[in-house]
C-alpha cells in the first residue's frame, strides 16, 4: 500500500512541474500588455511605464521570470494581482470558500435526490417511475446548464418572485464580517434574524443548476450498479432468510451498490468547478468561477495563472485523494498498472 | 458525417444477416435510441438545407419587427413564425442555421481528437518507455485543469473566433481518447494475434493501425459519439461566455448570451436557442445510448 502511495505521488510531480511551465508560458501568450490594461489609457510618461513594468518583474529576461515564478510558487507565493494589487493567494483565499459552499451544495442534492431515485428506478424497473428517471436523467445529462440557469431565473425569479436572482445574501438587510467564508454558517454565528434564511433562499437555484449535470450522472450509476448488485447471491440470500424488502435494499444491497457512485462524485471535482465558472457567472455568485472570467477581460495575468495553478493543483490532489482510496478499499488496482 | 452514421444504419436493414444487420438489430432494441437518430437526422437535415429551409437570411435585421414573440402569442406575425431577436432578424432562421454551426463544431471536434488520440494513444501503447509517459503524463496535466477554463484560457491566448472554439475544445477532450485508444491497445498487444502478425514480421505502423487499431474501435466509436455531444455544449458555453463564435454567425450559445438582457420583456428570445442545444445533445446522447447497447454487450443497459 505505502509503494502505491509513494508511486501515485511520485507520478503527480511531473504533471505538477508541467503545470507551471505551461500556465507561465500560456498566460504569456495572451494577447494585450498588463501594463497599459493597468495604467489605462491616460497618456503615462514612458519612465512611470517602465517603472511599473519593473517592479512587476517584466523587465527581467524571460527565463528568469520563469525561475522567479517556480521560486514564489515553492514558497507558497502565487503572485499578485496588477488590477486589485492583492496577493493572488488572498483573494482566491476569500472567494473560494463561495466556491466550495456552491458546490458541496450541489453535490448534497445531486446525492441526496440521485441516489434514492436511482435505488428505487432499479428495484421497480421498468415501471413508469423507472422511466421517468432515466427520460429526466438523459435530459439532465444534456443540459446546457446556463441555459438552464436563466430559464429559471426566468421562472422562479421573475414570474413567481419566490428567489432571488444574484448574489448570496441579501446585502441591504444584512451585514457581518465574514468569519468561515461558508455563509451559511458566518450567517448562523451572525446572530441576525432572518440572515440563514436569505443565505438559504440564494442558495437554490444555483444549487440546482450546478448541481442538475451531477444528479443526472448519479442517478444513473446508481441504477445500473444496483440492478448489478440485486442480481447477486447475497442479495439472495438476504431475502431468502427473510429479511424485509427494505433492509434488503437499504441495508445489504445499496451499501455496495454505492461504491462506484462514490467514485463518480470524486471524479466529478473537476466537472463541477468547471461547471461553477457558468454557474457563478449567471447568478453573479462572488466565487473563483467568476473572478477567472473576470481576469480574463481585465487581462490580470498573474491573477489567471495563480488561480489556475491553484485550481488545477486543488484538482490534482483531489484525484490523487480518490485513486489512493480506491486503491484502499481494491487491491487489485493498486497491483494492477 | 452525422449523415454517414444516420443513413449506414437503416441500409443494414436491406442486406443479409451480417454485422450490420446484428448491430441494427441490437440498435433498434433500445426505442430511445431509434428516438433518438430520428430526431438527429432531422437536426442534420435541416443544418445539410439550412438555405432552401430557412424563411430569411440569418443576419438580415428587419428593424422595424424587432423583438417579434412567436406567431401563437399576441402580437405574432406570419412573416417570422418563432418571432425575432432584438434587430429584427428572423429566429427561426437563425436556429435553423446554428444547427449547421453546432453539428459542424460537434464534428470538427469529434473528428480531429479521434484522429489525434489513435495516433498518440496508439504510439503511447507500443512505443512504451518515455514517449509512453510523456504522452500520458501531458494528458494528465490537460485532464488536471477543470475543461471549461482549459478552454477559456486557449480561447484568451488565440482570440474567441468559430475555428479557436474548435482548437480549444479538441485539446479539452483529446485526453479521453487517447486514454482509450492506449488501454485498449495496450489489452490487445499481449494476445496471441498480434505476436503471430509480429512474428511473421508485419512492420510497427502496420501493426499498429491495421491489426491492433480494428479491435480497438468498439469503445472509440461510442466514445466518439457522446463526444459530439460534449464538444456542442462546450462550445456553447463559450459562445455563451462571449468567448466563441462572434457575432452576427447564429451560434446558439452566442444567441443566448445576446438575449439576456431580456428576459423579463421577451423570454422567448432566451428560450429557442436553449431548446435548440438541448434537443440536439439530448438526441445525440440517446443514440449514442443504443450505440454502446449494440457494440458493447456487457455494458447493455439490463
Amino acid at each position: 500500500m505505502f509503494r502505491y502511495l509513494l508511486r501515485r505521488i511520485a507520478l503527480t510531480v511531473p504533471t505538477f512541474v508541467a503545470l507551471m511551465f505551461v500556465t507561465f508560458v500560456a498566460i504569456r501568450l495572451v494577447p494585450g500588455d498588463p501594463v497599459e490594461v493597468r495604467t489605462g489609457e491616460r497618456g503615462i510618461p514612458p519612465e512611470r511605464l517602465a517603472e511599473f513594468r519593473h517592479q512587476l518583474g517584466l523587465d527581467q529576461p524571460i527565463w528568469k521570470q520563469f525561475v522567479d515564478y517556480v521560486w514564489g510558487l515553492v514558497h507558497g507565493d502565487f503572485g499578485t494581482s496588477i488590477v486589485t494589487n492583492e496577493k493572488v493567494l488572498t483573494e482566491f483565499a476569500v472567494l473560494f470558500p463561495a466556491t466550495i459552499e456552491l458546490s458541496l451544495s450541489a453535490m448534497l442534492f445531486a446525492v441526496l435526490i440521485g441516489v434514492p431515485a436511482g435505488t428505487i428506478a432499479a428495484v421497480k424497473r421498468g415501471s413508469p417511475f423507472d422511466h421517468t428517471v432515466m427520460g429526466a436523467s438523459v435530459i439532465g445529462f444534456s443540459m446546457p446548464i446556463f441555459w438552464w440557469g436563466l430559464l429559471l431565473i426566468m421562472l422562479v425569479s421573475e414570474r413567481w418572485g419566490l428567489t432571488p436572482v444574484s448574489g448570496r445574501i441579501d446585502l441591504i438587510r444584512y451585514y457581518f464580517e465574514p468569519t468561515t467564508g461558508f455563509m451559511l454558517i458566518d450567517s448562523l454565528l451572525s446572530d441576525q434574524e432572518g440572515a440563514f434564511l436569505s443565505v438559504v433562499h440564494h442558495l437554490v437555484l444555483p444549487t440546482i443548476v450546478l448541481g442538475t449535470i451531477p444528479l443526472a450522472v448519479i442517478a444513473r450509476i446508481t441504477r445500473s450498479s444496483m440492478l448489478e448488485v440485486l442480481n447477486e447471491d447475497y442479495v439472495r440470500t438476504a431475502r431468502a432468510k427473510g429479511l424485509s424488502p427494505m433492509r434488503v435494499i437499504g441495508l445489504h444491497a445499496l451499501r455496495n451498490a454505492l461504491i462506484p457512485v462514490i467514485t463518480s462524485i470524486g471524479l466529478q471535482i473537476g466537472t463541477l468547478l468547471a461547471g461553477a465558472v457558468l454557474t457563478e457567472t449567471i447568478f453573479s455568485w462572488p466565487g473563483v468561477g467568476k473572478w477567472l472570467i473576470e481576469g480574463i477581460g481585465r487581462r490580470d495575468y498573474p491573477a489567471l495563472q495563480g488561480g489556475i495553478m491553484l485550481i488545477s493543483s486543488i484538482v490534482i490532489f483531489v484525484n490523487l485523494g480518490v485513486d489512493v482510496l480506491y486503491g484502499a478499499i481494491n487491491p487489485r488496482l493498486r497491483h494492477g498498472r | 458525417m452525422a449523415a454517414d452514421v444516420t443513413s449506414a444504419a437503416p441500409a443494414a436493414m436491406a442486406g443479409p444477416k451480417g454485422p450490420l444487420a446484428d448491430f441494427w438489430d441490437s440498435f433498434s432494441e433500445n426505442r430511445g435510441a431509434v428516438a433518438g437518430l430520428v430526431l438527429l437526422t432531422l437536426i442534420a437535415l435541416t443544418a445539410i438545407f439550412a438555405d432552401f429551409i430557412a424563411p430569411h437570411s440569418p443576419i438580415d435585421q428587419f428593424r422595424e419587427f424587432s423583438k417579434l414573440p412567436p406567431v401563437w402569442e399576441d402580437g405574432g406575425n406570419w412573416g417570422f413564425l418563432l418571432g425575432t431577436d432584438a434587430l429584427g432578424r428572423d429566429m427561426l432562421s437563425r436556429l435553423i442555421h446554428g444547427a449547421r454551426i453546432s453539428l459542424f463544431i460537434g464534428l470538427t471536434v469529434m473528428v480531429v481528437s479521434v484522429t489525434i488520440g489513435i495516433i498518440l494513444g496508439l504510439v503511447a501503447a507500443f512505443a512504451g518507455g518515455l514517449t509512453d509517459m510523456i504522452i500520458m503524463r501531458v494528458m494528465d496535466l490537460i485532464i488536471a485543469v477543470p475543461s471549461l477554463v482549459l478552454a477559456i484560457l486557449v480561447v484568451a491566448i488565440l482570440g474567441p473566433s468559430l475555428t479557436n472554439t474548435i482548437v480549444a475544445v479538441t485539446v479539452v477532450y483529446l485526453p479521453r481518447y487517447v486514454r482509450l485508444v492506449r488501454a485498449s491497445a495496450l489489452a490487445e498487444i499481449g494476445k496471441d494475434y498480434v505476436t503471430a502478425a509480429r512474428t511473421v514480421g508485419v512492420g510497427t505502423p502496420r501493426l499498429m493501425f491495421v491489426t491492433v487499431l480494428p479491435n480497438c474501435l468498439a469503445p472509440l466509436i461510442v466514445q466518439a459519439a457522446l463526444g459530439v455531444s460534449d464538444a456542442i455544449l462546450e462550445a456553447a458555453a463559450l459562445g455563451f461566455l462571449g468567448l466563441g463564435a462572434q457575432p452576427p454567425i447564429p451560434e446558439w450559445g452566442s444567441m443566448l448570451a445576446d438575449s439576456r438582457e431580456f428576459i423579463r420583456s421577451n423570454p422567448w428570445i432566451v428560450t429557442l436557442p436553449g431548446l435548440a442545444i438541448l434537443f440536439t445533445v439530448v438526441s445525440i446522447n440517446l443514440m449514442g445510448d443504443g450505440l454502446r447497447d449494440a457494440f458493447d454487450p456487457k455494458l447493455k443497459r439490463s
